[in-house]
């Protein structure tokens, strides 16, 4: 089998952040909570690699952390919606045509109504902006696509000759799903669950962005790009960096998640091409 | 055709229903009294109960709901409590810029998304393929806000055709308000135009595999002239799915976008509401948003079957 070029390409971009943001748990080039007025807004040097903001903090050791942040919302976000999404998925494609898959994939319907931007704002209007908050939000809006993958994977399987020589056999539905279904759509979830991690990724960004996310004083890639926006005369750079980390980090993910598919899935490949 | 229509109609009604109890749920049953709430912790007793009055609190919670709900039908959105003016009437104001910013934004990456798609469909495997490949995974990977913000540094900065932000208003011509809206729109469309883009590439090269295609080529047509006569209108029903399906972010997009050009739409509104513990605010134009997606995709549902009479089995 060989393996695509972009998978190579897309899990080492993805390998170098998830390095990244796991070197800043233990070590980052300067502390980023302390502020030096007297350093602000410093170009390049060989003290402050990508130089420093208008608080005097290090950009590449705020960049670092943003990387943390960022991959620990979207992970956890992936995983709310992994946790609820596929045993409904499942549920609802073992009592097929009955009210409980009818009732399953309607509320999916509700949920895919509300952007994860507008859940996030439902949330914190309520509750006040945080990285949890954020998680929620786009862990929510995980769900439903999950439900709808793991539903739509186990219905085909549901049809095949091995699973009615399990129901002979006696195996009950819920045996059935976690033996024979989970295993075989592990793929596509493995597939969409790149994807979504990409998805979480830009929407934390956001988020923090506009102030929903991570809050100061704990740096994130969204919100370094919110303070950048006022310096943008002044310094550009403050602007383009977190910007193309975005980028790098969303496309690596991106690459790997098409990667994945066509090495994992070859009936795809051909209408993905 | 039109018993399919009654029952999306029905199954679209059901689920507004559903949306604006959810939404009525976490904005005034999950923080306890939405006017301490909203008056924060220094509030007076006697300021929390002349709110609870204004704001028609103290029904039961069903009674609450209904005077809602039935607020919205009529087009009464209650009262903002930040601005002291009916929130229908804020709406109203900002919708003119949201609405054409979405509109315009749709357009464009429509106008890009097209021919793009056809040309690397047609020239598949070849180097403008891949070309058209390399920059739309680049396009997806973009945060609009981010490409919005760039775009400002080159087109309002440095070549000063555009200013970098706010908004002039239609009173004086259509020209100065577009104009206004360009740089936003474009930001917007980028990451749309390259997602539509490939899915017009791919539901095109998967109709070119078809047997009718075949016999048409076999008929003597060339390759341009089966791809524009028989692929491309049966390729345009992935491409509707994901036109509507798009139209969530397209939503979520105009709200940041309009923070980044200081644009005084919906998205602003909702921002000011939040700081400003506006709940009324932030629980009507929520539910506008949302009621936009469900009729959106209940249109596309429609567009469907008219083009697809296979579909309205379903």
């Amino acid at each position: 089998m060989r393996v695509p070029a972009q998978l190579i390409l897309g899990a080492g971009l993805s390998v170098v952040f998830l390095a990244v943001a796991l070197l800043s748990l233990v070590w980052v080039p300067q502390d980023v909570t302390t502020l030096s007025i007297a350093d602000r807004l410093q170009p390049p040097s060989d003290l402050h690699w990508l130089g420093t903001d208008h608080f005097g903090r290090d950009v590449l050791s705020m960049l670092m952390v943003g990387a943390r942040i960022s991959i620990a919302v979207a992970l956890l976000a992936v995983g709310i919606g992994i946790a609820v999404g596929v045993p409904l998925g499942l549920w609802a494609a073992a009592k097929r045509g009955s009210w409980v898959d009818e009732v399953i994939m309607r509320g999916n319907d509700l949920i895919f109504a509300f952007p994860s931007l507008v859940i996030a704002i439902l949330i914190t209007a309520v509750f006040g902006p945080s990285a949890v908050n954020a998680i929620i939000a786009i862990g929510i809006f995980n769900i439903p696509v999950f439900a709808r993958v793991t539903r739509g994977g186990a219905l085909s399987l549901w049809t095949l000759d091995y699973i009615l020589a399990a129901r002979v056999a006696g195996k009950k539905a819920f045996r059935i799903s976690l033996e024979h279904i989970l295993p075989n759509i592990a793929n596509l979830l493995i597939v969409q669950g790149t994807i979504q991690f990409s998805l979480g990724i830009l929407a934390e960004a956001g988020l923090s962005y506009v102030g929903l996310g991570a809050q100061p004083p704990t740096p994130s890639w969204g919100r370094m790009l919110a303070e950048a926006q006022t310096l943008i005369y002044t310094a550009p750079r403050l602007a383009i960096l977190p910007g193309l980390a975005i980028v790098f980090m969303v496309l690596g993910l991106n690459l790997m998640g098409d990667g994945l598919r066509d090495l994992l899935d070859p009936r795809l490949r051909r209408a993905a091409r | 055709m039109l018993r399919f229509a009654l029952t999306r109609f029905v199954s679209l009604t059901l689920s507004l229903i559903a949306a604006s109890l959810v939404i009525f749920l976490v904005i005034e049953v999950i923080p306890g009294d939405p006017a301490a709430y909203m008056l924060g912790l220094n509030a007076t007793p006697e300021a929390v109960t002349a709110l609870r009055d204004t704001l028609g609190l103290n029904g039961t919670l069903a009674e609450r709901y209904l005077n809602w709900a039935g607020g919205l039908l009529r087009g009464d959105f209650g009262q903002s409590y930040s601005y002291r003016v009916p929130v229908a009437e804020l709406v109203f104001e900002r919708l003119w810029v949201s609405l054409p910013l979405a509109i315009y934004a749709l357009a464009l990456s429509t106008l890009i998304a097209f021919p793009v798609g056809l040309i690397a469909a047609a020239r598949r495997g070849g180097v403008t393929d891949y070309g058209i490949m390399g920059v739309t995974q680049l396009g997806i990977a973009v945060p609009n806000f981010w490409f919005a913000m760039l775009l400002v540094l080159v087109f309002a900065i440095n070549l000063r055709w555009f200013s970098a932000g706010g908004f002039p208003g239609w009173q004086d011509g259509l020209l100065p308000g577009f104009k206004a809206l360009t740089l936003p729109a474009v930001a917007l469309a980028l990451p749309q135009a390259s997602i539509l883009a490939r899915v017009m590439r791919s539901a095109l090269i998967e109709t070119l595999g078809q047997d009718y295609i075949r016999t048409a080529r076999a008929k003597g047509l060339s390759q341009r002239q089966a791809l524009t006569r028989h692929a491309l209108r049966n390729a345009l029903i992935p491409v509707l799915t994901i036109i509507g399906l798009q139209f969530s972010f397209l939503i979520a997009g105009a709200i940041i976008i309009e923070n980044v050009f200081f644009l005084p739409g919906l998205g602003r509104l909702i921002f000011q509401g939040i700081t400003q513990r506006d709940l009324i605010v932030v629980e009507s134009v929520v539910m506008l948003l949302v009621f936009a997606v469900i009729s959106v995709t209940f249109l596309v549902d429609i567009a469907y079957a008219a083009v697809d009479p296979r579909l309205r089995r379903r």
